[in-house]
Parts: structure tokens; C-alpha cells; sequence
């Protein structure tokens, strides 16, 4: 450990608060995050999809699609 | 740009930066600590509290560059009213009032010895004060309008009206009389601190960006993913509301 002087107790605070402060949002970011993929795969997991999700698993073959009315 | 504008190849691309990026925030975040602890020199007037400004300075500087992202995400919402704007902004804000409590505390802790006061209500620490209040003011608004739409817009309002202050903050030490130092890296002539003490810090504030970054895409990839859930949720409620009736 380096000798911090006379003001030792100040640096060390100040670097102890900004430790903490940031442990905690990146604790808090990082949980959500995976709170949220859980929640999606469980989700998902039962058979619930998004529309866009569902419409590439459903949609059929472009062969077996009718072509578009030319308009006249 | 534009196709990462579309939350899902944003969500893909967030998946492979994230590793390489935090991989690249720990490196230097490492390197500028071991500067700033091991190999800093004491300055000849403040003496070993020039520490505190490794860390002071960057988050300082993060808490205004945190505010701007907002209030240009929130052009991005009232202008072309996209949801990643929403999102960029809604998850910026308490990374940004994070980095704006440190700011406030480190400097406190910084003043007390050199300014023989822990606060004063002069502008520039007045006006940061401020820009914290306004961080946890737009929180609150997200969090107190249910409809995400509806909040994105009247958050947005207030970020644009609110980011007045971010030059207030910059320019206090040049309008007003402030026991804060005036600008010592960003000035005309170059920066006024010795290069010994300059390095430590251009480290840290690198390190304390892509930190800020790292954060701020896996928060915004949690937001988009809490977005769909909830869209997912209010299917599933639809759908047993149907096959009941």
C-alpha cells in the first residue's frame, strides 16, 4: 500500500465510495439482466412467442405462397 | 447504423461486444489504477489527495456525457419516435446519476482537506447538485408512467429542458467566483497538469468510458428484453382471456 500522507483517510473514502457505487449499479445491471433472459426463456418455453418469432417458425416456403394480384 | 437501429441485430451485436468490451474496461481500469495509486507523484500543493482526482475528474466528466446522451436519445424519441432512443435514454440515467453521486462525494472528500469544507454552495457544486436532481427527476418520471411510450415522451421533454444545465455546469467556473479549480485539461494553451499526473488520469477516463459504455449496452439489452416479456405477458393474459370466453 502506498503511504497517502496526512489525508489518507479522505483518498481512501473517496476511492471506497466509488467502489461501492459502482460495484452496486453493475451488480443491480448485470441481475436485471439476467432476471430478463430467465423470464423471456420461461416464457418462451411454454410456447408464447413473439409475432415476428412466431411468423418465421409458422411461415411457409415462398414456393408455396400465392403470387401478388398484378393490379390493373 | 440504421440497421442497428432494429432492437434485435442491436440485442446480437450487443452479445459479441459485451465479452471483448469488459475483457478491455478490467485491462485498463487495472493499468489505471496501478498508475494513480503506485506511480503518481504527490502534486507540490495538494500532495497525495491529487489521487482523488483520478477518480473525481472522470466521473465528473461522465455525469455531463451521461446527461447529453440522454437529451440526444431524446431528440431520437420526439423526433422519430423510436423505442431504442427511449431505451438509450431510460437506461443511461442511473449510470449517469451513479457516476454524478461520485462526482459530488469524491469532490467533497477532495475539498475538505484542500478547502478546509466538505460543501459550498457556489455554482459549479450547486449546478451538479442540480444535474443529480434532474437524473433522479427523470428516473422517477420512467418509473411513475406505466406505458412506456407515454413516459419515453415526457421524460424526453424533461431531459431537453433539463440539459440547459450541462453547459451551466461547465462554464460556472469561468462565469462566477467558485473555490472550484477552473479547467485544467480541456483549455486553450493545452492542458496545465504536469504530464506525470495527466497520463494516470487520460487512463482512468478511458477505463471509466468504456465502463460506462459496457454498462450502459447490457442495461439497455436487459430494458429491450424486459419490453418483450412484458409484450409476452400481456399475449399470454389475451390468450386465456380468449379461450375462456
Amino acid at each position: 500500500m502506498p503511504d497517502l500522507g496526512q489525508h489518507a483517510a479522505f483518498i481512501i473514502a473517496a476511492y471506497a465510495v466509488t467502489f461501492v457505487a459502482i460495484a452496486a449499479l453493475a451488480f443491480f445491471i448485470v441481475e436485471d439482466d439476467r432476471k430478463q433472459h430467465r423470464l423471456l426463456a420461461e416464457l418462451e418455453a411454454r410456447g408464447i412467442r413473439r409475432r415476428s418469432a412466431r411468423g418465421l417458425s409458422e411461415a411457409k416456403p415462398k414456393s408455396a405462397r400465392k403470387p401478388a394480384r398484378k393490379r390493373t | 447504423m440504421i440497421s442497428l437501429a432494429n432492437p434485435t441485430r442491436f440485442l446480437s451485436l450487443v452479445g459479441r461486444i459485451v465479452p471483448w468490451l469488459a475483457a478491455a474496461t478490467f485491462f485498463l481500469l487495472g493499468i489505471g489504477l496501478y498508475l494513480s495509486l503506485f506511480v503518481a507523484p504527490p502534486d507540490y500543493q495538494q500532495g497525495e489527495t491529487v489521487k482523488i482526482m483520478f477518480i473525481h475528474v472522470p466521473s465528473a466528466w461522465l455525469a455531463m456525457f451521461g446527461y447529453m446522451l440522454i437529451a440526444a436519445s431524446a431528440l431520437g424519441t420526439l423526433i422519430w419516435r423510436h423505442p431504442l432512443a427511449d431505451v438509450a435514454a431510460k437506461t443511461a440515467a442511473p449510470i449517469g446519476a451513479t457516476f454524478t453521486f461520485i462526482a459530488l462525494v469524491t469532490g467533497s472528500l477532495w475539498g475538505k482537506p484542500m478547502w478546509g469544507t466538505y460543501w459550498v454552495w457556489d455554482a459549479r457544486l450547486t449546478s451538479v447538485l442540480v444535474l443529480f436532481l434532474l437524473y433522479l427527476g427523470l428516473i422517477a418520471l420512467w418509473n411513475a408512467i406505466e406505458e412506456p411510450g407515454r413516459a419515453g415522451r415526457a421524460a424526453a421533454i424533461l431531459a431537453l429542458v433539463g440539459a440547459v444545465n450541462v453547459p451551466i455546469i461547465h462554464y460556472s467556473v469561468v462565469w462566477w467566483n467558485t473555490l472550484h479549480q477552473p479547467a485544467s485539461v480541456f483549455r486553450l494553451g493545452g492542458p496545465s497538469i504536469d504530464p506525470a499526473l495527466l497520463t494516470p488520469l487520460f487512463v482512468m477516463a478511458i477505463a471509466f468510458t468504456l465502463l460506462f459504455v459496457l454498462l450502459h449496452l447490457i442495461a439497455m439489452r436487459a430494458e429491450i428484453l424486459r419490453r418483450r416479456v412484458q409484450a409476452l405477458q400481456r399475449t399470454r393474459v389475451e390468450q386465456a382471456a380468449f379461450a375462456e370466453a
